[in-house]
């Protein structure tokens, strides 16, 4: 540890700097035009003090919580199956067998394509009148598939894309965390008669932890705050009203800038405590095997 | 020993079968685009075809020959390009001085550099809006509708994540190594340069490749905070669906020729991503 606390300030400081005057700032103007009434078609112009009248709105707002329930659906269904899919995916990946890299580079490509391509490919595949997936469910399974009439179908159609987008950097964060795992208490543990279930349970998963849970974390902050590729898909269309595009309808057709601004802080606040949570689910466990 | 053997190929067989269906589930989505992008507007309607029957290239040839797309184009190489660098060198100089040095407040400093990357950004652009037009101007000139006004927006979520990538990684190099490095009368920058940056390499690499990657695909903040200069390539993609009145062969074609960089970006980068996203988990 250095002792010269200035130098290090010193390095520190355009990234302070940058992330005050661009992220710090406008954080406090959306804190400031939260407390107030501000829609530019209002008969008033300008903003308008109107104290916590935004929060005791969005509390009652049916349209708000709903839309955080959805948000929380989709994070969850696709953040667990993200998890499983990319663990197994990672574990296939450590065995050796001729033309692993090919499979490897084909399974990151979600990964590069633009969330607004994502969006518009997963439209072409859904679309009705071409898209292939509505037409070959109808004629396979007699499925009617339309996401803009079935609230459901659009929700799954989104866990879907998105685990279709994410998987591979869950895939490749576990990788990077199965391939730093000491091998000789996995061996310990099989020459000590464990089983497979419980070698994963009691050798793999504890080591795994750190990078289990920041993955989770970005996933997390990123699946809450996702609007282009769900609204590239669906539109905003009925059952993909996530709290990120709701914020965006406020905002911009509605221009309800006080209230747009108050649920973005909760939404904000929400995701801070989701992960402060995690964060020190991450540091107690570190601090345990110091000990 | 035939036992065994047949074991063996059996494990073969389910491991590229189980390969097998995850690149036709990954490659389908992007395959179809790609025959979107193959066909004109008559032939996309009617019974859906997954095959691709002839080479319709023309909605290549007009995106590629508009001076529009070049432009977005370029902006938006331009804007990845030094985003990516400059959120490098500053999250090294950054996590450094927060691995190293003493100061106070530095886990909560940490915490907060990373909420950064939480915002929901809808809302965050009206003020960002205002800045842009307002706040930042010299005469006629307005951080609006410019690159370098996009490369350090870009940084409020690149740097968090490169800080928290690079922060496992650089705690993790002993500071007795720094110590030795200042023994032999190596400054700051000295200690920086041959014993932080060889060492931090795969996990630099890292951080710059994802920025690259998510600023590249960045799309709301570009939107709204260019017009017509500074425009980067996603904009002109959902420009395709609002003001052409969806002209999906083009949307597709454009699609495509955005992937084709960072395609080849993270190729070519494949082994340093898995050795440097270990988020410092412990190496033996």
């Amino acid at each position: 540890m250095r002792n010269n606390p200035r130098i290090g300030w010193l390095l520190l400081s355009p990234t302070l700097l940058i992330l005050l005057v661009f992220g710090f700032v406008p954080f406090l103007y959306v804190l400031f035009v939260g407390f107030n009434e501000w829609n530019i078609f209002a008969a008033e112009e300008g903003l308008r003090f109107s104290g916590l009248d935004n929060y005791r709105r969005l509390v009652f707002d049916e349209d708000f919580t709903t839309s955080v329930q959805l948000t929380l659906k989709f994070a969850t269904f696709a953040i667990l199956s993200e998890l499983i899919l990319g663990f197994l995916l990672a574990q296939m990946l450590t065995r050796k067998f001729p033309g692993k890299w090919f499979f490897r580079i084909i399974h990151t490509f979600p990964l590069m394509v633009a969330p607004i391509a994502v969006g518009a490919i997963w439209r072409l595949l859904v679309i009705p009148g071409f898209g292939p997936v509505p037409f070959f469910l109808d004629r396979w399974f007699d499925i009617k598939y339309q996401i803009g009439s079935y609230p459901d179908q659009a929700l799954w159609t989104s866990v879907i894309m998105d685990v279709w987008h994410w998987t591979p950097f869950v895939t490749l964060t576990m990788l990077a965390g199965l391939s730093s795992i000491p091998r000789e208490p996995v061996e310990q543990a099989k020459v000590d008669g464990a089983n497979r279930l419980q070698v994963f349970w009691y050798v793999t998963l504890p080591f795994l932890r750190p990078v289990l849970l920041t993955t989770v974390f970005i996933r997390i902050m990123d699946a809450i705050r996702t609007v282009d590729e769900v609204w590239m898909l669906a539109g905003g269309g009925p059952g993909t009203r996530f709290t990120g595009i709701y914020i965006w309808r406020v905002v911009f057709p509605r221009t309800d800038y006080g209230y747009g601004s108050s649920i973005s802080l909760i939404t904000l606040y929400l995701t801070i405590v989701l992960c402060w949570l995690l964060f020190i689910a991450i540091s107690g466990r570190r601090k345990g095997e110091v000990e | 020993m035939t036992t065994t053997l047949r074991q063996r190929a059996w494990r073969l067989c389910v491991t590229y079968g189980f390969w097998i269906f995850t690149t036709i589930v990954t490659l389908l989505p992007i395959w179809w685009m790609f025959v979107v992008s193959m066909r004109s507007r008559v032939e996309l309607f009617g019974r859906p075809n997954l095959s691709l029957s002839r080479f319709f290239v023309e909605n290549y040839t007009n995106v590629l020959t508009d001076s529009t797309f070049q432009r977005y184009m370029t902006n938006s190489v331009v804007v990845s390009t030094s985003n990516a660098l400059l959120v490098m060198v500053l999250a090294l100089l950054a996590t450094y001085a927060l691995s190293r040095y003493k100061l106070a407040g530095r886990d909560n400093i940490f915490f907060w550099l990373i909420t950064n990357r939480m915002a929901p950004p809808a809302a965050f652009l009206l003020p960002l809006y205002i800045m842009f037009t307002r706040t930042f101007r010299l005469g006629d000139w307005t951080l609006y509708d410019t690159q370098i006004g996009l490369i350090l927006l870009y940084c409020v979520f690149n740097l968090p994540f490169a800080i928290w990538l690079l922060k496992g990684v650089i705690d993790g190099i002993p500071i007795e190594l720094d110590d030795a490095a200042m023994i032999d009368g190596a400054g700051l920058w000295g200690v920086l340069r041959h014993v932080i940056i060889p060492l931090a390499a795969p996990g630099l690499a890292v951080t710059g490749i994802l920025s690259w990657v998510f600023a590249w695909n960045e799309y709301l903040f570009a939107a709204n905070l260019t017009s017509v200069q500074a425009r980067t390539i996603t904009t002109g993609l959902a420009e395709f669906v609002t003001v052409t009145g969806t002209n999906w062969g083009e949307l597709a074609a454009m699609s495509m020729l955005t992937l084709i960089p960072s395609a080849i970006i993270v190729i070519l980068a494949q082994r340093y991503i898995v050795m440097g996203l270990t988020f410092g988990a412990v190496k033996e």
